[in-house]
């Protein structure tokens, strides 16, 4: 479905721990959307810094009580971002969506593991409503450098058979990287897919692990973007069999790839085993 | 009274003022499913060359007050896949293709140039001569008067279409590049290309990106479109000018077209919003006939240069 550019209202926007939830009206978007894809914002009127803001869906509420809502979290990290934080209910924020290629849910019920690193565990949940949908076994593992970091780690144990957190400092959960406990669990869920949305190193760990199970792994970028549409070539991300390295923008052909096909090398992390 | 919008570029005679600048909006196809192609000014191509290039690392991109630096390093399949798959897509789209080229020598732009030829669905060809993001400052032909004119002379050897090319303000005198290229045969001029810039991350202290120096574009960049098309249209009278740099609205677009432009093309504008190209068309229409202006065509002689 081709994505649209809707004018919306701010239904809420709140604190999430550490981070900020928006919730907007976007009825078009919230209809079409699937997990993975992502909105494009543009808020205010200070063109000063002129570019939108990327952000996976974190929920979409097809039957919400203004209509159909998306909501989005994010971090504060410069003007873009505190512009945002500081919408009000009934500001109008431009947003286009949804955008970008989905996680690919498999045909059948299967075990899934989903792992996500701290506000890129945002788009895990809305993807486990649809993975709990279509019957498949959902188990959760989390992590965050502080307990502070963690997203809403208690909606991922209401939503999933199972959580495992882990923190950098031990301020919750065990204290280590997400990865830390992955082969246990694949082993001990016999999951057949991974789900990973977090920061590049993460998804490269994650990917390395499932690669070395044997599990098909699919993972979320973030990567920096201009327009959202494919038209910069900006957000690219070199993807290959290895003598065919190319460089694919995320925006259309991501922000979910196949953890496999990511040159992890060329971005400074291990490349992956190559498998039996 | 009623406006047509629509100019004589170089022979060609475009639906609208209004084009896709290059690098902007992608190859055209990315763009279907938010603008109807066919009824845009026209789409000037992602510069093409005649071997793929990957482009730069990441990162590519750095948004700056107003505007942004990009390196992206003109990654583009090809001329052969792109004349396959893009060409003929915005083809049977019914579009009005100016195609970019790019190369690394004369004799580079020549054979592309001859290439694309033989291929239909062609209105202009764009010679990028200023594109920044290159491995050496001599690639940028623009910035020496007779290094453009010869890869200007080459590709008009090459090709039987109308000419454009697309100048860098990153010059002491663009006026005697602009005259160099118009001997040396083309038909039109687009200025301006993006300002070469660099911006720093002073909490890591490094460059913010991989290529360190990129181009810089956005409004921040419009005053210095706006007085190159000035100067080069008071020096060179009756030579067609795309202008271009930092248009976001249709008042934006008319600075241009009332300082002598005969086009505009909008770039960085489709980042923020993917329908500006046919937004600024549209409120051009209604800016003409605020003005009392028939066409686009009258504006410039409207422009009133004394303060």
């Amino acid at each position: 479905m081709t994505p649209v550019r809707e004018l919306c209202e701010v239904l809420e926007r709140r604190r999430a721990g550490a981070y900020q939830s928006l919730t907007l009206v976007a009825p078009r978007i919230a209809e079409a959307a699937r997990p993975g894809q992502f909105v494009h914002l543009l808020a205010g009127e200070d063109r000063s810094f002129p570019l939108r803001r990327p952000f996976s869906i974190h929920r979409a509420e097809r039957l919400g009580r203004s209509g159909g809502t998306v909501e989005v979290v994010f971090d504060v990290v410069g003007a873009g971002t505190l512009a945002l934080s500081r919408l009000r209910p009934h500001d109008v924020v431009d947003t286009l969506g949804p955008l970008g290629r989905p996680f690919d849910p498999p045909e059948e019920p299967a075990g899934c593991l989903l792992v996500g690193g701290g506000y890129g565990t945002a788009p895990l949940f809305f993807l486990a409503t649809e993975l709990r949908a279509r019957r498949c076994r959902v188990d959760f593992v989390v992590g965050a450098a502080t307990a502070a970091r963690l997203l809403d780690a208690m909606e991922a144990k209401r939503v999933g058979h199972s959580l495992t957190v882990t923190t950098d400092d031990g301020s919750a959960g065990r204290r280590g990287l997400v990865t830390d406990p992955l082969p246990d669990l694949l082993a001990r869920t016999g999951a057949t897919r991974v789900y990973a949305c977090g920061p590049m190193p993460m998804l490269a760990a994650v990917s390395r692990v499932a690669a070395a199970a044997g599990v098909p792994c699919q993972v979320a970028v973030e990567e920096q973007m201009a327009c959202g549409t494919g038209i910069c070539f900006s957000c690219v991300l070199p993807v290959g069999p290895g003598d065919e390295i190319r460089m694919a923008r995320s925006c259309l052909e991501g922000p979910v790839f196949d953890g496999a096909t990511i040159a992890w090398a060329e971005l400074g992390h291990p490349e992956l085993e190559p498998t039996a | 009274m009623s406006v047509d919008l629509s100019v004589d570029l170089c022979g060609v005679r475009l639906r609208t003022p209004v084009l896709a600048a290059s690098g902007c909006f992608g190859f055209g196809r990315e763009m279907a499913g938010w603008v109807d192609l066919a009824a845009l000014g026209g789409i000037v191509t992602k510069s093409v060359s005649l071997e793929p290039r990957r482009g730069r690392p990441t990162p590519r991109m750095a948004e700056t007050p107003s505007g942004m630096l990009n390196a992206i390093g003109l990654q583009n399949p090809g001329v052969e896949a792109f004349c396959a798959g893009d060409l003929r897509f915005l083809a049977d789209a019914g579009a009005c293709v100016v195609a970019s080229l790019v190369g690394r020598d004369p004799g580079e732009f020549g054979r592309l140039a001859a290439r694309l030829d033989g291929e239909p669905g062609i209105a202009l060809v764009e010679v990028n001569l200023s594109c920044p993001n290159v491995e050496h400052r001599g690639e940028v032909f623009a910035t020496d008067p007779a290094a453009a004119a010869e890869v200007v002379a080459a590709v008009k050897a090459a090709t039987g279409r109308p000419v454009l090319a697309k100048l860098t303000a990153d010059v002491t005198d663009l006026v005697a590049v602009a005259r160099a290229v118009v001997d040396a045969g083309a038909d039109g001029l687009t200025l301006i290309n993006t300002l070469l810039g660099m911006a720093v991350d002073v909490r890591a202290r490094r460059p913010r990106l991989a290529a360190v120096t990129g181009g810089l574009s956005g409004p921040a960049i419009r005053p210095v479109a706006v007085r190159c098309v000035w100067q080069v249209a008071q020096a060179l009278p009756g030579v067609p000018v795309v202008g271009t740099g930092g248009i976001v609205t249709a008042d934006d677009a008319a600075e241009f077209l009332l300082v002598g432009a005969t086009a505009v093309a909008v770039g960085t504008g489709s980042f923020l919003n993917p329908r500006a190209v046919v937004e600024v068309a549209d409120g051009l229409e209604e800016y003409l006939a605020a003005a009392g202006a028939g066409s686009p065509a009258e504006l410039a002689a409207m422009f009133k240069a004394e303060r």
